[in-house]
């Protein structure tokens, strides 16, 4: 078990409440996933040519502000990092394929979660409410969001097998369920020269995302092809630079509420993580169909 | 909303708890109590009016989580928002009527009384029924009515791949579109008989007459295992 929310501002108002939002939708999935938590926030995007890296470091005092220093002169960088408990946000003047081989070289003791020009991605071990908590996600607005609870079922409960997982520049992926062909695939990808970090199952599937992206595929053609390339169970949520897509396995076997109202868009695995929202009560709630790629984009939306 | 007309005992559930309210509601079947109840912000929870057993008129205003009125004995639960996963599954008596749409393995399970759901029931809508009578306005999803048992399912849109699984002496009635229909389950002649005990049905769910439905059930021939039909199961 696990739980998965995603938000979807439609209105300024509620994008600058965006992360406490969010917080609550967290808190509301604990009893699904108290053994850790993590969140995706599409916010403030960078101009064009810089990159924004959100770092995390197992050393409680690791000197943020020296690796900035450092990272100053080898790739250019604004402003100072903006520290949050574990994990560092640094935005440098460079592209973001440089950027992560300079830390992969230089820093191979610390850990990527994202990279992008709006995504932002915090996860830590523990009790979600205590994420919410001390990851301050009351004070952070932006355009939408994906966040995760996880109860470990397959391998280890440690930071980097937290939800969400990275799957390219401005992309995530959160999961519901297990995935029962992670190994072969796992060994497949590495030969197409897809990373991994961990033994987990779902990073196995956001490396297959990457790839497929890699190749070519749009969001919605590489989520369609996970139907016949994964074997296992599961409800999948993808973040996206412009919104995010949701994907059930043709069993339907993992929950899934979808909701929408005249000012947001949500997901969640239990609809009392939605019945928190403003003016939940008048929203269209639905179960999305097995097997179906649902998405949103803000550019859709704004054309409204 | 509610069709309440008699005054009735109002529970807000954000400030009584589940615990809260289910504790009032099943100290019904040892003593009597208000017959009428309305449920105010139910807030998703889980396993809302639970467990009851009496001659009680309930009115949840608004969403409920998973479970709510399972295992229901003789009491009328309204849902008047949508359903979480297995809503009145195992009921055995009584009326659970819900207002918007119904999550996976509605009715799941049921030995007696009626689900009515007015929107669409997703998945595994009636899974295992043992006597429930099920209506619903709109769709069902996949595997609906799989090893159904005994009872009526009542489809007015459409049903999704799988319907009727391995079934066994349940009766499906679907006006729609059917995606795929499950092992051992195969379309029957519309007798008389089952004319009437589909208006019948429709009647009692307060839903207005409809025609061109079509009957399914078991063909019987996956009921005692034989050999040549392992793969079949």
């Amino acid at each position: 078990m696990c739980g998965i929310v995603g938000l979807f501002s439609k209105t300024p108002q509620m994008g600058a409440r965006l992360g406490s939002h969010l917080g609550a939708m967290v808190s509301q999935m604990a009893e699904r996933g108290p053994d850790s938590a993590g969140v995706a926030i599409y916010r403030d995007p960078v101009v064009a040519g810089a990159t924004k890296i959100c770092l995390f470091s197992e050393d409680p005092h690791y000197r943020w502000g020296a690796l900035c220093d450092e990272m100053r002169v080898a790739l250019g960088c604004e402003g100072e990092p903006e520290v949050r408990v574990s994990h560092a946000l640094i935005v440098v003047d460079s592209d973001a394929t440089v950027a992560q081989e300079w830390l992969r070289e230089h820093h191979p003791e610390l850990r990527v979660m994202s990279a992008g020009e709006a995504i932002e991605i915090y996860k830590e071990m523990g009790p979600p409410q205590d994420f919410v908590t001390r990851f301050a996600l009351d004070e952070i607005s932006g355009t939408h969001a994906l966040g995760h609870t996880r109860m470990a079922t397959e391998s280890r409960v440690t930071t980097e097998h937290s939800h969400p997982f990275s799957t390219g520049l401005d992309l995530c992926l959160v999961h519901n369920g297990s995935l029962s062909n992670h190994n072969r695939l796992r060994i497949e990808l590495r030969r197409a020269g897809i990373r991994f970090g961990t033994d987990n199952d779902t990073e196995v599937a956001a490396g297959y995302l990457t790839w497929r992206l890699r190749e070519g595929s749009s969001i919605e053609q590489a989520l369609e092809s996970c139907l016949s390339a994964l074997d296992g169970f599961y409800t999948f949520a993808v973040g996206t630079r412009d919104g995010f897509a949701v994907l059930r396995d043709p069993f339907a076997c993992k929950p899934a509420v979808l909701a929408e109202t005249d000012d947001w868009v949500a997901m969640a695995s239990e609809y009392r993580a939605i019945a928190i929202l403003p003016d939940a009560a008048d929203a269209t709630v639905w179960e999305p169909a097995p097997g179906e790629v649902y998405s949103w984009r803000r550019e859709a939306v704004l054309a409204l | 909303m509610s069709t309440v007309a008699a005054p009735s005992e109002e529970v807000d559930l954000a400030l009584v708890g589940l615990r809260g309210l289910n504790a009032r509601l099943h100290a019904l079947a040892l003593a009597p109590g208000p017959t009428r109840w309305r449920i105010l912000n139910p807030g998703g929870e889980h396993a809302i009016a639970a467990g009851l057993d009496a001659d009680v008129e309930i009115d949840i205003e608004g969403h409920v989580g998973y479970y709510c009125a399972g295992m229901n004995k003789r009491a009328t639960v309204r849902v008047h928002g949508m359903c979480g996963v297995g809503v009145a599954e195992n009921m055995m008596s009584g009326v659970v009527l819900v207002e918007g749409n119904a999550s996976a393995a509605a009715g799941a399970t049921g030995r007696g009384g009626l689900l009515v759901i007015r929107g669409d029931a997703a998945g595994r809508c009636g899974i295992s029924m043992k006597g429930i009578d099920i209506v619903v306005g709109g769709s069902v999803g996949h595997m609906s009515a799989f090893m159904a048992q005994k009872g009526r399912l009542v489809v007015c849109g459409d049903a999704g791949d799988g319907l009727g699984d391995s079934l066994y002496e349940a009766r499906l009635y679907v006006r729609g579109e059917v995606a795929g229909l499950g092992a051992d389950c195969v379309e029957k002649e519309m007798r008389p008989e089952h004319e009437a005990e589909l208006r019948e049905l429709l009647e009692r769910a307060g839903m207005e007459p409809l025609d061109g439905f079509r009957r399914y059930g078991s063909a019987r021939s996956l009921y005692h295992f034989h050999k040549d039909n392992a793969g079949s199961y």
